[in-house]
Order: structure tokens, then sequence, then C-alpha cells
């Protein structure tokens, strides 16, 4: 039997989230269509509108704006070319590919500190240092699951005019979202919808030029049929009670079972339930993940490159971590790991790493 | 027994794979990825996988076997890149496949192969791998259009005891096609790889000049006598025994003119009649042997570059020196950087690289 664990790549399918979907395919209709069937899909979107409003915006989110997109990348791409028209580029370091990537080249990169937390003092000093300014800082790291101090960050935003964008994909889901930020983008596959379907929240009042004209859909925020299905999946995708803590606890018994040898980035900064970043020195992360993999285990390093590839990681190395960086494997447990996965997982590491010190013998 | 099968997305290696997970093997399919595609083809937006990858992780769905593609991009520029170029630049022609053979496809992927708990490397070259007396030899592929063991000749034993060519005994490529074909793999048409891979369209003294500019300097050409005949974009261009390129150079005369040796360090190109070219006595360096060497000269038959049949000549190893001296029995042309490898009928007993003439 596999062993799943790599939720932050997508998390399994939630059986609320699967039923809605379905609900919303056998329905059909398209949103815009002015006859019954479209009133229907209509009623359908914007109950799901309501619904990722009142869930993640701030203070159950009255008067926020939700614009679905197609997903986290488009939402945070959205949220760059829209709210940063104008306005320097400020981007944190461990950001994921979809900020960094949608980010110009003339952007400043915001340093973090060793436990991968954003550097306050080099935020400060480059919000000081210039005009009005967007800052894209994630609720939480993909890689190491290391939290942003966003309420500190926000206020710091607020103090110099500038607007904080905040990239929650990993986040959402996985506790309570922090406040403070002027837009959220959030990925339906990554809590438990099925892929297809994201959002930008937006504080009420923002301006936010369309990426896509199209028909005018999303008032005008982005054109193209809403994938509703999609969408109905990841407004339904809920998390049940004490997950968090149940993944928590995993979490620290996968930790706890590792030998000294091993680095856990970040372990001293607050953290996603469900995420451990456990550096083996001197092993690179490909074979480790290759290993695993062959034993059952899906874990995964780095960010995941179109070709397949294991690449360094770019946090590990923001963090500091030298040659370390390509030494880290990110264990993410999804909604519904087993119970024994902590033991499972540490009886296939055990194993992996006995082989690897007999060949390098 | 769990078989870590080296994937390049080409026919050879995808009828491996096939043929070990058809003869009940655990195959897993492993890729290099060894330089940036989308840089290398200078088009912008292309992905950083080339189609060869894009290929390999196809056939090893069809086969449904598990495939990784390894990021070897910065262990590739410096192991065989960096290396080729530098070659160049000391008045060489290097050999950047048995370079990557020697580094990154034998060395690391026996490595990785072990590291996984896997008993065996097997790739898609054409040569035999012989269970002999004294444990593994490398001989001849079969097919002798077709044999690789030259660019094979510098794994070490512990390699060569390590690695599996299920291509060695096939008769000829159209086989391995029909293999293909019979296994339902959609690369049974795909045309043979040309040249060197990461040097795009064949125009490798850019690449050259890119590593080592010193390479692409230009310089003089000038006759064995001393004569200046002419002027070169560089030596990197140049190889002991070419003709062509030599511009005002080529001829004395009537003579036809050839590359006779290349001084990186004055930036000279010589040249002179074929018949001054050929060299009574080779020097070899950086000797692999796959059989002990003997004591004194040993009669064999030597390959001094890729494509050619092997030579009769008589071989005396100097351990003091750790040089390797070949004395074919006619003198023949030998370019430094390349491969001498030593045969025994159809087995490999050794190669090294070739060494200027002192």
């Amino acid at each position: 039997m596999s062993l799943y664990m790599d939720a932050n790549a997508t998390e399994p399918l939630r059986p609320a989230a699967r039923a809605a979907v379905v609900a919303a395919l056998e329905a059909g209709g398209n949103p815009s269509s002015v006859h019954a069937a479209g009133r229907g899909a209509r009623r359908l979107l914007e109950a799901a509108r309501e619904a990722v409003a009142s869930r993640f915006a701030p203070g159950a989110g009255p008067g926020w704006e939700v614009v679905f997109t197609a997903g986290g990348t488009e939402a945070n791409a959205l949220a760059i070319h829209g709210l940063g028209r104008g306005r320097r580029l400020l981007v944190g370091a461990t950001e994921h590919p979809a900020v960094l990537a949608a980010a110009w080249p003339e952007a400043g990169l915001l340093p973090v500190l060793g436990d991968g937390t954003l550097d306050l003092a080099a935020l400060e000093a480059a919000l000081a240092g210039g005009p009005p300014a967007l800052v894209c800082a994630m609720a939480a790291n993909n890689e190491t699951g290391v939290r942003h101090p966003i309420g500190e960050i926000a206020a710091l935003c607020r103090a110099h005019g500038a607007l904080l964008h905040m990239d929650a994909v990993q986040a959402a889901g996985r506790g309570a979202l922090p406040e403070g930020a002027d837009s959220i983008a959030l990925s339906g596959h990554k809590v438990g919808g099925p892929p297809g379907a994201g959002a930008l929240l937006l504080r009420p009042g923002l301006h936010l030029p369309p990426l896509i004209a199209g028909g005018g859909q999303e008032r005008g925020r982005r054109g193209g049929t809403e994938p509703l299905p999609a969408i109905a999946g990841l407004a339904a995708a809920l998390p049940e009670p004490g997950e968090a803590a149940r993944l928590a606890a995993l979490r620290d018994r996968i930790e706890a079972g590792l030998p000294g040898e091993v680095v856990i980035a970040g372990a001293g900064a607050p953290r996603l339930p469900n995420t451990s970043l456990i550096i083996l020195p001197g092993v690179a992360a490909e074979t480790q993940v290759i290993a695993l993999d062959l034993a059952g285990v899906r874990v995964s390093a780095g960010a995941a490159c179109s070709s397949g590839k294991v690449a360094r990681s770019h946090v590990l190395a923001a963090m500091g971590f030298g040659d370390l960086a390509g030494s880290g494997i990110r264990v993410s447990l999804p909604w519904n790991v087993a119970e024994d996965a902590a033991e499972r997982f540490l009886e296939a590491w055990s194993a992996m790493r006995s082989r690897l010190s007999k060949s390098a013998a | 027994m769990r078989i870590l099968v080296a994937m390049s997305g080409g026919v050879d290696s995808s009828v491996v794979a096939g043929l070990l997970k058809e003869q009940g093997h655990e195959v897993i399919g492993a890729t290099l990825q060894l330089y940036d595609h989308g840089a290398a083809v200078q088009k912008k937006g292309a992905c950083c996988a080339g189609q060869d990858i894009l290929d390999a992780r196809r056939v090893a769905d069809r086969l449904d076997i598990p495939h990784y593609v390894l990021d070897r991009e910065t262990r590739f520029r410096e192991a065989v890149m960096a290396e080729f170029a530098a070659s160049y630049a000391a008045g060489e022609t290097p050999i950047p496949c048995i370079r990557c053979n020697q580094t990154v496809k034998f060395q690391d992927l026996v490595e990785l192969a072990r590291d996984l708990g896997a008993e065996a490397l097997a790739t898609g070259h054409y040569a035999r791998r012989v269970e002999g007396a004294a444990g593994p030899e490398l001989h001849r592929a079969a097919d002798p259009a077709r044999d690789q063991s030259y660019f094979l000749a510098l794994t070490t034993p512990e390699q060569l005891a390590f690695s599996r060519f299920p291509l060695g005994g096939f008769p000829d490529k159209a086989t391995v096609r029909a293999e293909a074909a019979r296994l339902g793999l959609n690369v049974a048409e795909k045309p043979d790889s040309q040249d060197i891979c990461f040097v795009p369209a064949g125009r490798y003294h850019e690449v050259v000049a890119k590593h080592r500019p010193e390479a692409a300097e230009p310089g003089e050409i000038v006759h064995l006598d001393g004569r200046v005949l002419g002027r070169h974009e560089g030596i990197a261009r140049y190889t002991v025994g070419q003709g062509r390129g030599l511009g005002t150079a080529s001829y004395d005369g009537e003579q036809p003119l050839y590359v006779a040796a290349l001084e990186p360090g004055r930036r000279r190109v010589v040249v002179g009649p074929r018949a001054a070219l050929p060299q009574a006595e080779v020097q070899v360096a950086e000797v692999n042997w796959l059989r002990p060497p003997s004591e004194g000269p040993v009669p064999c038959q030597v390959k001094l570059r890729a494509r050619e049949v092997p030579q009769p000549a008589t071989a005396e190893w100097d351990a003091a020196s750790a040089t390797l001296r070949v004395r074919p029995e006619a003198p023949a042309i030998a370019a430094p950087g390349q491969a001498c490898v030593l045969y025994e009928g159809d087995r490999v007993l050794g190669g090294g690289f070739i060494r200027r003439a002192a």
C-alpha cells in the first residue's frame, strides 16, 4: 500500500467537494445565460462565492470581492499585474514560482531569515526607500510550511502606503488565515477541491483590471465562462473538525522519530500543521525522492519543473542552507493520511538511509 | 532483479527497458537532463526538457515502469562541456561522449543505482559484456557497424561489472527497431542521434568559444618548415589530419596540406603534406585497464578514432610513468585528445587518451 505524503502538491479530493462537483456537472448551465438553466447555474456560482468569502476573507468578508480564476497561479498573476500597475513590486525570496515568474524583472527581492520568515527590517527599509509598493508575501511556504508574520508585514505596508498581496494557496484550509492583506490568492485543489479553479479575494474598493477580458464575467475582472463544477468543489472543500491538530501531531511524531543528523527547515518558526522539510545532509534530494517512491512513499523536493527533474530548492537557498539546499525532501500530510503513516514513513526512511550508507561504504 | 535503465529517449535504450521488463525484471527508467534544451537551441520559451526526455517518459508510461528525470546540468557542464572546451583550448580534439560515459553516466548512475537498491545498470550501448574466467569482459558488439565498445573502453572494471548491454548481441539496428515496434514503442522509427548532443547544428566552436575564448582567437597557419601560409579563426576549428578550412594554406604549390599539429601557446596551426603526418609511436595517458596490463610489448589491435577498424599494433605499458606506448604496424595519424583503445580480437583490453607527441 502506497503512502501519499504530497498534499502540498495536491490534496486528495474531499468527499463533500466531490459531491458538489458531481451535482454541478449534472445541473449544467452557463451562469451568464438569461434562461432558467443559466439562473440555476448562477445561483450555484453566487452561493460558492459567498461561501468562499465567508470562509477565507477577513471577518467573514463583508464587502470583499471574490474573483474566480482557473487556479492559484492565475490568481497570483491577476493580483500582481492588476494591483502592481504603477507601483514598485517587492516580492519575498521564498515565494512560489507562480509569484516569482509573474513579477517583472525590476521587482525587488525581499530576504528571509534563517527560519524562513520574512526579514521585517529589510522590508521596512525597502518600503521606506521609494514610491508606493505592492508587496507579495505568502501566508505559508509550500516547501517548508513556514508562516510569514502577515500581521506585522501588513502593518508595515499600511504605514508606507503599500498594498499587500498574500498567496494563501498553501495556508488556506490549514487553520485560520491571517488578516491584513489587501488581496488573497487561493487554489481549489490545494484545499481538497478539484484542480481547475482558484480565486482572488479583494479588499473592498480596490481597482483591478483583468488579465483576460473576454465576455466580462466576474464583473469584468476575469473573462471566460466560470468552471462551475470546480468552483463548487472549491467552495465545498471544508476541513474536518480537529484536522489540523491531528496532522500536526502526526507530523511531530515523524520529526521526533528522525535521527540527529537530520535538519528540519524552519523548525523554529510557526509552520503549517501538515508540512515538514527534512534535510538529510550529503544525500541528493533526487535520490531520496526516488528511493522513497520505489518504497511506495510519495514525497517531493524543490519546485517540480514540468520536465519532472528535481531542481535545487530556491526556498532553502534563500534561508541560507547553502549546499544543504539540494538535500531536502518535503513531507506534506494530506487530510486523509493513515493513522500509522508516521511509523510507516519512518520505516521506509530508515531503510533508505541504511542502504545509502551501505553503498557509500 | 531491480535494474536501473538509462533511457535517452532513443530507440535503443527504449528497447532495453522493454526487453528487461518483458523478462520479468523490476525496471526503473532514468533520463539525464544534461543541459537546458531551450538554451541549447536558443529558442525563447522552449521547454528546458527536449523532445528526447518527453519521448523517454512516454516509453516508460507505455511500459508501465517508474521513470525519473535526473538534473545533471551542473555536473555535465563541469565534467563534460568545460572539459570539452579546455581540451580544444589545449590544442586537442576531445571526445566528450567518453568523458560523459566516464562521469555522468557510469560513475554517477552506478552510484545512484546502488543507492536505489538496484543490482545492475543497463544501457542501450552496442557492446557485449562477457562473463570471463577472471570476471566480466568488454567485447565488440555483434554488429560491427554499430559497435560502441570504443566509447566504453574507459569504464572501470567495477562499473563494467555492474553494467548490462542487452543490445550487444543484436545482429543489426533493423532488428532493434523491429523489437521496438513489437513492444509497441512509438520511438521505433525515430532517427538515430547525430553528432555531439549539446552542440546545436554542429557549431561546436561556438560552444568552445563561450567556455574558452582563447580557443577562438585568430592566429597563423604555418608550414612544418616554418613558412607562414595563412591565418585561422581559432585553433578549436582544427584537428590533426584535417584538410578542410585551411584557406590559402590548403595547398603548397600542387601539394595538398593537412593539419599536422596544433600549438595552443602560440595559437598556431601547423600544416604539412600527408606523408608527414603519421606517427610511428602514439603516447596514451589516463589509461583504464579492463584486463590487467602485461609486462613488455603486447601484440594487439588498436583504434585511434571512433570510425575505423582496429589496426594491428604493439602496445607497451610503462607503469612507472602510467603511460601506454602504442606502435601501429603502419604509422598512423593520431589526434591528441581522442581515445586510443586496445583490442585482442573482439575483446577490449583497455584504453586511454592520446597525448601530444613530445
